[in-house]
């Protein structure tokens, strides 16, 4: 398959009172956006824990996109500025662990954004058929090999 | 009657879980009334072969220590899960992939080109690297093959128990031979620590703050600590509330911040994710470059929150694209 065809799987944590009404907004509106994302809906992106963007990647997400509402807006008062902290530091692992900076993204898009749902989701789409599939080592199945044949 | 027979042995590990296992003192004597040791390389004079001997199940337990990363320690493995009724996990090692699983940030190539090309103190101008077989006078020689990742014992053979703690506390390694002596296991798969955060046994938790808000992260070598204040109250990375209790705290009791080697609690799948958002829930910044700069000031993110537990966590290791697929990837 060549990189062009291929399909990256986004998994998307959508914060319930912002990003995802205004995805319900996208729909509204008819602005079509691209199908690779795959939206969960929690009560607030501070609800998001580390985990589930680990748990998305070992899964087989290509890429992790979370959106919450903008600093200052969060119906719990801090929710947002939470996943804020922990996203940053996730990402500075991750990074150290060669997993791309644009595979985890965090937007903040209140409720009336639904354009922006629509622009951020293609874009992801379109950064991340560009680095290709995320491809981790599945520990279980490996048979020892010999050195310097590591896939 | 006859005793019970145990075994210890270590794959990729640093022998203090073996010293561990000596620090037992005068309980060791203890042990060794109730059951017979039929296999401890570091200790005593038996082969491969005394263990090939044996009956399938024939031990009562096998006590295995280190991340297993070449097929030796692939086999020995196997071999004594065959013939042990009962496999622990011993120490930080075998249980979550411990200090060496910190190798899995890198090939496996890449650690041979450093180790025999690369390193400053290495002269190796003929370019040899480790052959697995390799003919000399006398006749072939073989070496264990050096696999792609270190993994956890878990991930190799079925295990039964875990001993966490790099290396265990010696309460809980005694505390884990009698219950096996006494047939008083827990059910398969307990881990035999408490189930409780560190913090529940630290003798700084009383300082501990009602809100807890780190302002700039500082390490060890920083700064003057408080021998007892609360370690994260003064800036210290200090991994106690993501971490299983059963050391006693012996880190911060010894005036250095916890980082973590009994691992999670059952309630938590990947330490590190967990240790790491434990850790940013602390921080007094709210702006972008505010969290940015303090972040920055975390030193070696992934052998900070990831020490013990790189091979145990979700991600494993990153398979990176060959060197050919990235230069079809920059010139399609």
């Amino acid at each position: 398959m060549s990189e062009n065809h291929f399909q990256p799987k986004i998994v998307a944590f959508f914060c319930t009172w912002c990003t995802y009404t205004a995805a319900d907004l996208t729909g509204i509106s008819r602005l079509a956006y691209a199908p690779n994302v795959r939206v969960i809906r929690l009560m607030c992106s501070g609800r998001l824990d580390p985990q589930f963007v680990l748990a998305a990647f070992r899964h087989g997400a290509d890429g992790v996109l979370i959106g919450g509402c903008h600093p200052g807006d969060c119906h719990y008062q801090e929710g947002n500025y939470k996943t804020r902290r922990r996203i940053e530091l996730l990402r500075a692992v991750l990074r150290d662990l060669g997993v791309e900076d644009q595979r985890l993204r965090l937007e903040w898009i209140s409720a009336s954004q639904g354009e922006k749902v629509q622009r951020v989701c293609n874009e992801m789409t379109e950064e991340l058929r560009k680095l290709g599939p995320l491809r981790l080592e599945r520990p279980q199945h490996q048979a020892t090999e010999p050195a310097g044949e590591a896939r | 009657m006859t005793k019970p027979k145990i075994a210890f042995y270590w794959c990729a590990s640093c022998g203090g879980c073996e010293e561990a296992v000596v620090d037992l003192g005068e309980d060791l004597l203890t042990i060794v009334e109730l059951v017979e040791v039929a296999f401890w390389p570091v200790a005593l004079d038996f082969k491969r072969e005394d263990v090939e001997a044996l009956d399938d199940g024939e031990l009562a337990a096998a006590f295995i220590n280190g991340a297993v990363r070449t097929s030796e320690q692939e086999e020995m493995a196997r071999l004594l899960r065959r013939k042990s009724a009962a496999v622990v996990a011993f120490g930080s090692c075998a249980m979550l992939g411990g200090v060496p699983g910190l190798a899995n940030l890198y090939e496996s190539r890449d650690i041979l080109d450093l180790v025999y090309h690369e390193a400053p103190s290495v002269q190796n101008d003929a370019g040899t690297l480790p052959a697995q077989e390799c003919r000399v006078a006398e006749g072939e020689l073989t070496l264990p093959a050096f696999g792609a990742s270190v993994r956890t014992l878990g991930q190799v053979i079925d295990v039964d128990y875990y001993l966490p703690g790099c290396p265990p506390p010696t309460g809980l390694i005694a505390s884990a031979v009698t219950a096996l002596v006494e047939g008083k296991l827990p059910g398969k798969g307990a881990v035999l620590a408490p189930d409780v955060a560190l913090c529940s046994e630290c003798p700084r938790a009383a300082t501990k703050p009602d809100k807890l808000l780190v302002r700039a992260f500082r390490r060890p070598h920083q700064v003057l600590i408080d021998p007892e204040l609360c370690l994260l109250a003064q800036g210290l990375i200090c991994l106690g509330p993501a971490t299983r209790a059963g050391c006693a705290a012996a880190c911060p009791g010894g005036n250095m911040p916890c980082t973590g080697c009994m691992g999670p609690t059952s309630s938590v799948v990947d330490y590190g994710a967990k240790a790491l958002s434990a850790i940013a829930s602390l921080l007094d910044a709210d702006g972008e470059d505010e969290i940015a700069a303090r972040v920055a000031e975390i030193a070696d993110p992934v052998g900070t929150f990831y020490r013990y537990s790189l091979p145990d966590s979700l991600l494993h290791r990153r398979v990176r694209p060959k060197a050919r697929e990235l230069e079809e990837e920059v010139a399609p």
